[in-house]
């Protein structure tokens, strides 16, 4: 099945992303992670990544890697999301739902400021 | 869990943990035998036949307790409970495949759901690794290999919103005219 979608997009696509990495001095990239257990996907883990990758395209908010990874190690409080600035120490965040995901992408993510009511800390 | 591909999801990650840098998902609906397949295949370091026989039954405990997974005996149960088979395949240094059949019309059987949503989520989550998605049908096939894209990339990382939303919609459409093309077929009475 021919696909409407071409490479020659994509192409393009990396183009205007190379540009737009010159244009930028190297700050670093700041990492979003999802814990991604069975206990993790169970409480919605997916659904929480899936809002933060929307939110990164709609908001076409660049210089963010996400990654999902297995267990995290704290059933009880799935889904976990971790965030690193460059630089800084991982925040762990818990029972994190699409709603909050989006809340800690604004304000902590873009806004640089921890959202400490859905911390967890160890 | 609420959908299989809740369950691909879960059963994908065994595939990480096990190093695969390879990792085939592939769905069949095949109404007119009345069988939705899953399997997921990767290239992982596979399991000796000591674990493999262990780890489809919670239950079984060795005196030394181990922690054990609920990933897999999940999945067979819920194919088991749809009239339908469970077979893993795994082989030390190889890799390992996955196999659950469900009978597609039993009343039990879970929605595919949101299996988009489970491959972006693997794609943009894990890019060292090549994904492959296969989803076959009565009436024709979408095949999606991240490959091509990765090469046409070249260093440009999945991560970029616009590279998302290429992925994301060239999974969207390929999926919904996958769907279109299966009720077209059924409205023409073929
Ligand atoms: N694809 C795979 N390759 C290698 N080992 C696997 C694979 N899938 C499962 N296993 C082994 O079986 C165990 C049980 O898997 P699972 O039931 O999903 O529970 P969990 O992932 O929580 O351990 C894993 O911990 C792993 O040792
Ligand atoms: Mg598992």
């Amino acid at each position: 099945m021919a696909s409407v979608k071409s490479l020659d997009d994509l192409k393009r696509i990396r183009e205007e992303a190379l540009k737009k990495q010159q244009l930028k001095e190297t700050s670093g990239k700041t990492e979003v992670i999802v814990g991604m257990g069975t206990v993790g996907i169970a409480a919605g883990a997916r659904e929480t990544l899936k809002a933060i990758l929307e939110m990164i395209e709609t908001e076409n908010l660049g210089d963010i890697i996400v990654r999902q990874t297995g267990n995290i190690g704290l059933d009880s409080f799935e889904p976990i999301v971790q965030v690193a600035l460059p630089g800084e120490e991982k925040v762990t965040y818990g029972k994190v739902n699409p709603e909050m995901a989006r809340q800690i992408i604004k304000e902590h993510v873009v806004g640089g400021n921890i959202v400490t009511e859905y911390q967890i800390r160890g | 869990m609420r959908e299989l591909a809740l369950h691909i999801l879960d059963i994908a990650e065994n595939s990480i943990s096990a190093g695969a840098d390879k990792i085939r998902i592939s769905v069949s609906e095949r109404v007119n035998d009345d069988i939705l397949e899953i399997v997921i295949e990767d290239n992982g370091k596979g399991m000796d036949p000591e674990t493999l026989s262990g780890i489809t039954d919670p239950f079984i405990t060795s005196r030394t307790t181990r922690k054990v997974g609920l990933g897999i005996p999940f999945l067979k149960a819920a194919a088991e409970a749809c009239d339908g088979t469970f077979d893993i395949q795994s082989s030390v240094g190889y890799g390992t495949t996955v196999q659950a059949t469900f009978k597609h019309s039993h009343i039990d059987r879970m929605p595919l759901g949101d299996i988009s949503g489970t491959m972006q989520t693997l794609i943009i989550g894990t890019p060292e690794v090549n994904w492959v998605f296969e989803y076959h049908t009565d009436a024709g096939s979408f095949v999606f290999d991240d490959k091509p894209i990765k090469d046409t990339l070249d260093g440009v990382p999945l991560s970029e919103p616009a590279v998302m939303r290429f992925i994301r919609e060239m999974l969207d459409e390929g999926i919904q005219s996958l769907h279109q093309q299966v009720a077209d077929t059924i409205t023409s009475g073929h």
